[in-house]
């Protein structure tokens, strides 16, 4: 079941909007795909991130993925248990495998991502 | 079994090596000296055996199994060429002796037979010239690339873009990355081959090459291939040839007549060297004559008199792809291969490369997935999709396989095949083995529908079963 | 010759199966239309195996390896224990693959694990990949691995590095952003675009530094530090990870792989624990299986070019696999022990070389330059010349620097290692004395 009260992308990953606050993750849909995640590059500190671009990778046996912003802004915080723990992403995608926190930039940005449905409708397009 | 490391033990003898018989002495500033000696194991020479030899028996190889990996060629390697790689006269001969004054004259041998293997390549290809320098395929691909880019630079337009098909080998858009390009992927159509619609459409003066393979990674031989060079020469671009697949056409088709400007070829593949593991390799690159002026130096000539020596003069030269003229002792061997099946020979290599494969593709077609339904030539690919309804995976079939003494397939390569198993017997394989093989293969299927869940088990007779490979990439440990 | 195990009737009952009822195996080459078949195939007939092998023979016999040499520049000849030939030409090593099916590759696997962890222990870094073409083309992998880790592209190089290593690797980068900048003091011109500075111990010319505080300066200014080591030198010398160095590379032919005529040789690399993701090349690692037995697998595959494609570090596939097994077996046949006392033997046979030669009227030697088992010496004459008639007089004496240098047309870099005798070296140097005395 998608959470209705993220965000989402084309490329799989998950927002959480907290008026100038968001944070970010990858979806069931992408944890699934990537099978066990072993490894997980999480972006520095107060590094500045622009939407779509890439921010973070994620590796796991058979694949290595880039993981790009869902929107703009500065990092405030990130999760450091996925560092002896990358397979909280696998456990829990949209809670405790949270990968960073931002400080927005643009909130307006937030127009160009998709609610739960649109997110759901564009999978079962995949699906074909 | 034990590591070395844990077999090591104080106090073992330690081998002698010819010791100091000056009356020198030694002496470095200690600021220049290791604080405590390398903590290298302590095993006699009889341990060093024993140790090597119980870790030899732990592996398939192709002299003991049959070992189908496509698009590796891993087809017998005689021995005899492995004898002549052991004379002195090659293996004591230092590098560097030609670059002397005066020392050419001592490696005569050695540079006359870089020199005619080249020129067999050459005629084996179409090519006008040949470097041996590249040191592995990938190696190969990297000079081709590098070749063309400093062609286009000299014409006074780099450009920007490299066209590689989707069911392209990985080391393909790795190369053409390194060299500078972007790779944009251009997709194959429903008979498996380059779709040329998709191509025009890609096609400008900002593609600097096409990389592809030939026959294609599918083992399929695309007869359009000619439209394919001609319509990028329109445009100036060129055109790479990845030979990997060379076993297929040898003495049939060159790349050379087919018109590509640029190929290299693996001698560890069509040219019967030893795989060793992993490597040593060797990939020659032959290019036509516009690419010439770019080949890596030095260039091995022939005066007049019929002395061999070196040319390092070439203003445009891309330089040194590696130090010195190749793995030559890989060259060797693939010399006296040549030299010993002559025209027939390999010509009889295409031939029942091609049947081998082609009777596997008929046997098995009825028990899996055949993506498409065609002729293939030295190599052919299933798809475990059908299989995989029940939940037996492409790498479950290759874990039973090796319980029963057969290296498994290529698997999930190429990517455009879901579930894909490449198959190449090669020419050297029997009948007999073939057969087995395939019997082996319609056993899975069956068991496939029957019992789908032993897979899981397999492989049970190998010193180690299904290896976590979650934990090794987790929990690294890469060194004791 | 012929390793086609197939008989005509074979073929035929094949060719049936597939549906070519009269045996003609041309029709399988269809695909092929015949205005592309093969324009001319003008091979000569195929030879026995007789025939090839008194062909060949005949073509090393053309090769003189029987002079007493003192060349080396980065290639040695050093002794080769028979153990070594004997266990890497079992079949079952150099006959098999790169060993992605695991549980087939046992042997291998574990050769490459134990491979790895001898060079972490030569060097003193913390992990190092299952090995690169050569030390030349390892230098242009540690300058990509370098760019990873930095994200800057700006590169100092030592004049001591390798003239050869340093031509593949502007061949290899010549279309890459990168900046390239040869110098004799990298601490002067370090700044904050730095990438890596590129040292080698003991360098070209055969002398060593300890590089401890230059490397500290380099890391100062947010460079990484690449150094090139002699594998060999390393049984006595200051190990590059007491230096404090990032990525070490180097050419490991003196252990235990002939001189070839070019290769195959083995290229090195190892590095510290935090930049092993950027590492290229493959890599073993541990596990274990359902059962709880330990096994070996490649591992952090997921950075190699047959996944990573375009992203990959590297496009390297095939590497040196059975050249590493080669040096893995020499560094545990001659162990802790053997390989300090390798070392010290090629030492100070150089040691007694540079004795014996600074004697003589006319050479030029710098006595207080720290060296291994090479030195330079400076003649009266171009050093070319003298080589050439040293050949006459059955030696190679040496590598005339200015094939390299335009400024040391008169300097000879001479190598000497455990296998030469105090005769040897005694008559080269008579021999060099009359031919100055002329």
């Amino acid at each position: 079941m998608l959470p209705e009260n993220l965000k989402y992308t084309k490329e799989h990953e998950w927002v959480k909007i907290d008026n100038d606050q968001a944070t970010f993750g990858i979806t069931e849909h992408a944890q699934s795909e990537m099978g066990d995640v072993t490894f997980v590059e999480l972006p520095e500190k107060e590094a500045s991130i622009e939407q779509s671009k890439a921010f973070s990778t994620i590796e796991s046996v058979k694949a290595a993925s880039e993981i790009y912003a869902p929107l703009s802004g500065s990092v405030t915080d990130t999760n450091e248990e996925l560092i002896n723990k990358p397979e909280l992403i696998n456990e829990s995608p949209y809670e405790k495998g949270w990968i960073c926190k931002i400080k927005l930039s643009n909130p307006a940005e937030a127009d160009k991502l998709m609610d739960a449905m649109a997110y759901q409708q564009y999978l079962e397009t995949l699906k074909k | 079994m034990q590591l070395i490391f844990e077999k090591s033990k104080d106090g073992k003898k330690v081998f002698p090596v010819p010791g100091n018989d000056t009356p020198a002495k030694f002496k470095l500033d200690k600021k220049y000296m290791r604080e405590t000696s390398a903590e290298l194991p302590q095993v006699s020479e009889f341990d060093v055996v024993r140790h090597f030899t119980g870790l030899s028996k732990m592996n398939l190889s192709v002299d003991s199994n049959f070992y189908p990996l496509g698009s590796c060629t891993m087809k017998y390697n005689p021995k005899f060429t492995e004898a002549l790689a052991a004379l002195e006269g090659f293996c004591d001969l230092h590098p560097f002796l030609p670059w002397l004054s005066g020392g050419a004259r001592y490696a005569q041998g050695a540079l006359e037979l870089i020199y005619e293997l080249q020129k067999q390549l050459c005629e084996i290809t179409g090519m006008s010239a040949f470097t041996t320098q590249p040191l592995a395929g990938a190696h190969g691909e990297l000079t081709g690339i590098l070749l063309i880019a400093a062609y286009h630079e000299h014409k006074g337009n780099r450009r920007k873009i490299v066209l590689i098909p989707d069911s392209g080998h990985g080391t393909n858009p790795a190369t053409a990355t390194i060299a500078g390009y972007q790779v944009k992927t251009i997709a194959s159509d429903k008979n498996g081959v380059l779709d040329l619609n998709a191509l025009k459409s890609s096609l400008n003066k900002d593609v600097a090459a096409i990389m592809l393979t030939c026959p294609n990674t599918l083992g399929i031989f695309n007869s359009q291939i000619k439209e394919v060079t001609d319509l990028a020469h329109k445009e100036g671009t060129l055109v790479y040839c990845d030979g990997a697949n060379l076993n297929a056409i040898l003495g049939r088709a060159r790349p050379g007549d087919l018109g590509f400007d640029a190929v290299h070829v693996n001698l560890h593949k069509t040219f019967a060297t030893p795989h060793g593991g992993g490597g040593p390799g060797a990939g020659p690159v032959g290019v036509k004559k516009e690419l010439a002026p770019f080949l890596p130096v030095p260039r091995i000539t022939r005066e007049n008199k019929g002395n061999f020596g070196l040319d390092f003069n070439s203003k445009l030269s891309i330089g040194h792809i590696a130090p010195f003229y190749g793995n030559f002792l890989v060259l060797l061997k693939a010399y006296a291969y040549i030299l010993a099946l002559g025209k027939n020979g390999l010509l009889e290599v295409s031939e029942n490369a091609v049947i081998n494969a082609n009777y596997i593709m008929h046997k098995l077609k009825d028990y899996y997935e055949l993506p498409y339904n065609r002729g293939c030539m030295h190599e052919c690919v299933f798809s475990a999709s059908k299989q995989a309804k029940n939940g037996v995976h492409a790498l479950d079939i290759a874990k039973a396989l090796i319980d029963k003494g057969i290296h498994p397939p290529t698997i999930y390569f190429p990517l455009i095949v879901k579930e894909a198993m490449m198959i190449e017997p090669t020419e050297t394989e029997s009948k007999e083995t073939l057969d087995s093989f395939i019997n082996v293969m319609i056993e899975l299927s069956k068991l496939a529908e029957d019992d789908p869940s032993k897979f899981k088990d397999f492989p049970k007779t190998t010193p180690v079963g299904r290896l976590d490979e979650v934990k090794a990439a987790k929990d690294l440990n890469l060194r004791t | 010759m012929s390793y086609i195990s197939n008989t005509q009737d074979d073929k035929l009952k094949m060719l049936q199966a597939i549906g070519i009822k009269d045996g003609d195996a041309e029709k399988l080459f269809k695909d092929i239309p015949k205005d592309l078949r093969a324009r001319s195939f003008n091979i000569q007939p195929g030879k026995n195996e007789y025939e090839v092998t008194q062909h060949v023979k005949g073509l090393a016999e053309k090769n003189n390896t029987r002079l007493i040499s003192f060349l080396g520049a980065g290639y040695y000849d050093h002794f080769i224990p028979a153990a070594i030939d004997a266990l890497a030409s079992r079949s079952e090593f150099y006959t098999a693959y790169t060993p992605y099916q695991s549980e087939a590759s046992q042997g291998t696997l574990q050769a490459i694990y134990e491979y790895q962890s001898a060079i972490c222990r030569l060097t003193g870094m913390d992990v190092a990949n299952a090995s690169l073409y050569d030390g030349g083309t390892a230098v242009f992998e540690a300058t990509m691995m370098a760019m990873r880790i930095t994200k800057k592209s700006k590169f100092l190089i030592d004049s001591g590095l390798n003239p050869i290593h340093k031509k593949i690797l502007y061949t290899h980068s010549d279309n890459l952003p990168v900046d390239f900048k040869e110098t004799s003091d990298v601490n002067k011109l370090l700044d904050d675009k730095t990438a890596a500075i590129i040292l080698q111990n003991p360098n070209f010319f055969g002398t060593i530094t300890d590089y401890t505080d230059i490397i500290k300066k380099a890391h100062n200014a947010g460079a990484v530090v690449i150094m090139s080591v002699y594998p060999l030198s390393l049984g006595i010398l200051k190990t590059p990870a007491e230096m404090g160095a990032d990525i070490v590379i180097g050419e490991c032919q003196s252990l235990g792989i002939p001189l070839s005529f070019g290769g195959p040789y083995l290229g090195f690399m190892a590095t510290k624990k935090e930049y092993v993701r950027k590492m290229p090349g493959r890599i073993a690692g541990v596990t274990t299986d359902a059962l709880g037995r330990r096994g070996f697998v490649l591992t952090l595959q997921t950075r190699e070019q047959h996944i990573r494609r375009e992203k990959a570090t590297s496009n390297i596939c095939s590497n040196q696999a059975l050249c590493a097994l080669r040096a893995l077996i020499y560094m545990c046949l001659l162990g802790k022990e053997g390989l300090k006392k390798v070392a010290q033997s090629s030492a100070v046979k150089a040691e007694y070389a540079k004795n014996i030669l600074s004697k003589i009227k006319g050479i030029k030697l710098e006595k207080t330059l720290p060296t291994f088992n090479e030195f330079v010496i400076e003649l009266p004459v171009k050093a070319d010349k003298i080589t050439q008639k040293m050949q006459d007089k059955g030696f190679i004496a040496g590598f005339p620097l200015g094939r390299f240098y335009d400024n040391m047309e008169k300097h000879l870099l001479v190598a000497v290692t455990e296998k030469h005798t105090k005769q040897q070296i005694d008559r080269y140097a008579k021999a060099l004395e009359l031919l100055l005395c002329n």
